[in-house]
């Protein structure tokens, strides 16, 4: 808003012999784009990121339960979670978000576009990180399980803190991409009416007619989301390092 | 009557009888070593001892309980689990706990022991096997003679009335073994009672009171140890004695 008030104020103030044309062309870039950054900014930080962050942690939820049904064995249950699997792997995100919200709206009923977008999200990406989690816990050797048991405890004592850890370890690279996939796809939402920051650029272009400026800049911006979650995540790799020995050969 | 008692213990995994009843009884302060072909069921027998794996029939009597195997219920599983402790072969630590958690987990979780008097137990333990300086060390950050004596640490923590160990050796690399077989020597002075399934003929010639060769699933012998190393009287005994005697030297221990 500041620079903005600055180009908007400030008369031209430049010599007669460069071309009118060419300042004003910039001029105008400049000034869409600064516009604009604010715009499509503060939905970011308003609604894209709170949005992924409360979808993805339902998500987590969602996929730590399935999958621990799915690897305890649990009758019914486990095909249950198989079908929803099924059904939300084998359908398009942008079908499950259209058929809940102008479903829901077309029976009448009035919904909270955000909450529905949240929900239908963490629902969609929970199935994928069920997956994750399940190959992940998996992974733990059983003799893990059978050193608990040996050791006295029970298994929802072994499975909360030794094999579930273990797993969380090894499902953090896999389920730090699908979060950022994630946060990528809230882009989608838009067309249930959220407005998050492509909705944002998308009537920026409306106005400007200007697509190929203002999605270059809301591109960039998820890039910097991405980055930032990229560099979070390497952040917490190191972390839990710690108790796994990254066999990184020390020669080549 | 021993203190633990097995009587005709049957396991088929499905492709024929693994354990064709075996019988066993075990002392207090029992050290018995296990012996026997690769495949001959000795893993198998004390996996289903502590129902690691669902032996298909017969009996165990523990401390005056007795029970059919196939119709135990887990909370007496569970509870004759607390009495007992397992050495796998290849140690099983828990990977996202230290050396001094391993110890200690058995204690603050399973039997709600306070934090603090675990922990005094855990360094008592961890100091025995000689890994004082190792308490905060995470499994991958120690040797596999390390990680098997904090497994041997983690299973004296509970105070077990009976170890099972499962080759605890023949993961280690030579030079490493005698520091194990060492802790386990002063397990057995101490008096602990332990089944020995293991390779290392000189320890179970030393520190054993009682050695049984199994083949093909079944007890072929078994006497003390200078019966069945000096003067065995079955030829599948004499066979594999000779065998192990020139594959790696019995004695070499000593
Ligand atoms: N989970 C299993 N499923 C099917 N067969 C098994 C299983 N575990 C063991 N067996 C079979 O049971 C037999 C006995 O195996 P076991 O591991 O008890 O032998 P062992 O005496 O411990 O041998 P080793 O000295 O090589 O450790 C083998 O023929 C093995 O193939
Ligand atoms: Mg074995």
């Amino acid at each position: 808003m500041l620079f903005y008030g600055i180009f908007c104020c400030s008369p031209p103030f430049y010599p007669e012999n460069i071309d009118r044309k060419v300042t004003d062309m910039s001029e105008r870039t400049l000034h869409i784009l600064t516009d604009s950054f604010w715009k499509i900014l503060v939905p970011g930080l308003k609604v894209t990121l709170p949005l992924t962050a409360v979808a993805f942690a339902m998500a987590l939820v969602i996929a730590i339960f399935v999958a621990l049904i799915q690897f305890a064995n649990v009758k019914v249950l486990k095909q249950i979670a198989r079908v929803y699997i099924w059904i939300i792997r084998g359908t398009p995100l942008i079908v499950q978000l259209y058929l809940v919200f102008y479903g829901i709206s077309g029976l009448g009923y009035l919904i909270n576009p955000f909450v529905c977008a949240a929900f239908v999200l963490a629902v969609n990406e929970g199935a994928y990180c069920a997956e994750t989690m399940r190959a992940a816990l998996e992974a733990v050797p059983a003799g893990q399980m059978e050193a608990g048991y040996c050791a006295g405890m029970k298994y929802h004592q072994i499975i909360r803190r030794i094999v579930l850890p273990q797993a969380m370890r090894t499902a953090f690279p896999p389920l730090s991409n699908s979060l950022l996939s994630m946060m990528k796809d809230t882009s989608l939402v838009a067309s249930i009416t959220v407005a998050e920051m492509f909705m944002a650029a998308q009537r920026i272009v409306a106005r400007t007619y200007e697509p190929l400026l203002v999605y270059t800049e809301v591109a960039l911006m998820y890039l910097v989301f991405s980055t930032v979650l990229t560099w979070l995540q390497h952040l917490g790799e190191k972390r839990l390092n710690r108790y796994r020995g990254v066999k990184k050969a020390a020669v080549r | 009557m021993g203190m633990l008692e097995i009587k005709g213990i049957h396991k088929d995994f499905g492709e024929g009888e693994v354990l064709k009843g075996v019988d066993l009884s075990v002392n207090k302060g029992d050290v018995i070593a296990i012996l026997g072909p690769s495949g001959s069921g000795k893993t198998t027998l004390l996996r289903c001892m502590n129902f690691l794996e669902a032996a298909d029939g017969g009996t165990m009597r523990f401390d005056g309980e007795e029970f059919t195997f196939g119709h135990v219920k887990k909370k007496d599983i569970a509870r004759l689990r607390k009495k007992t402790a397992f050495v796998f072969q290849n140690y099983n630590l828990f990977l996202n706990k230290t050396a001094l958690q391993n110890v200690t987990e058995g204690l603050t979780v399973a039997r709600k022991m306070p934090k603090a008097e675990a922990a005094a137990i855990g360094h008592k333990m961890l100091d025995k096997v000689g890994l004082s300086d190792r308490y905060d060390y995470y499994p991958h950050q120690l040797s596999g003679g390390q990680q098997q004596r904090v497994a041997i640490a983690r299973a004296i923590a509970t105070e077990p009335e009976i170890i099972y160990f499962d080759e605890p050796t023949s993961a280690l690399d030579p030079e490493l073994t005698g520091e194990v077989l060492e802790v386990m020597r002063q397990l057995a002075a101490d008096g602990m009672t332990m089944l020995v399934v293991t390779h290392e003929l000189g320890f179970a010639k030393t520190v054993s009171n009682k050695v049984i060769f199994m083949e093909g699933g079944a007890v072929v012998e078994e006497g003390t140890a200078e019966e069945i190393f000096g003067n065995p009287k079955q030829e599948r005994t004499r066979a594999f004695l000779r065998l192990e005697t020139k594959d790696d030297g019995v004695g070499k221990e000593q």
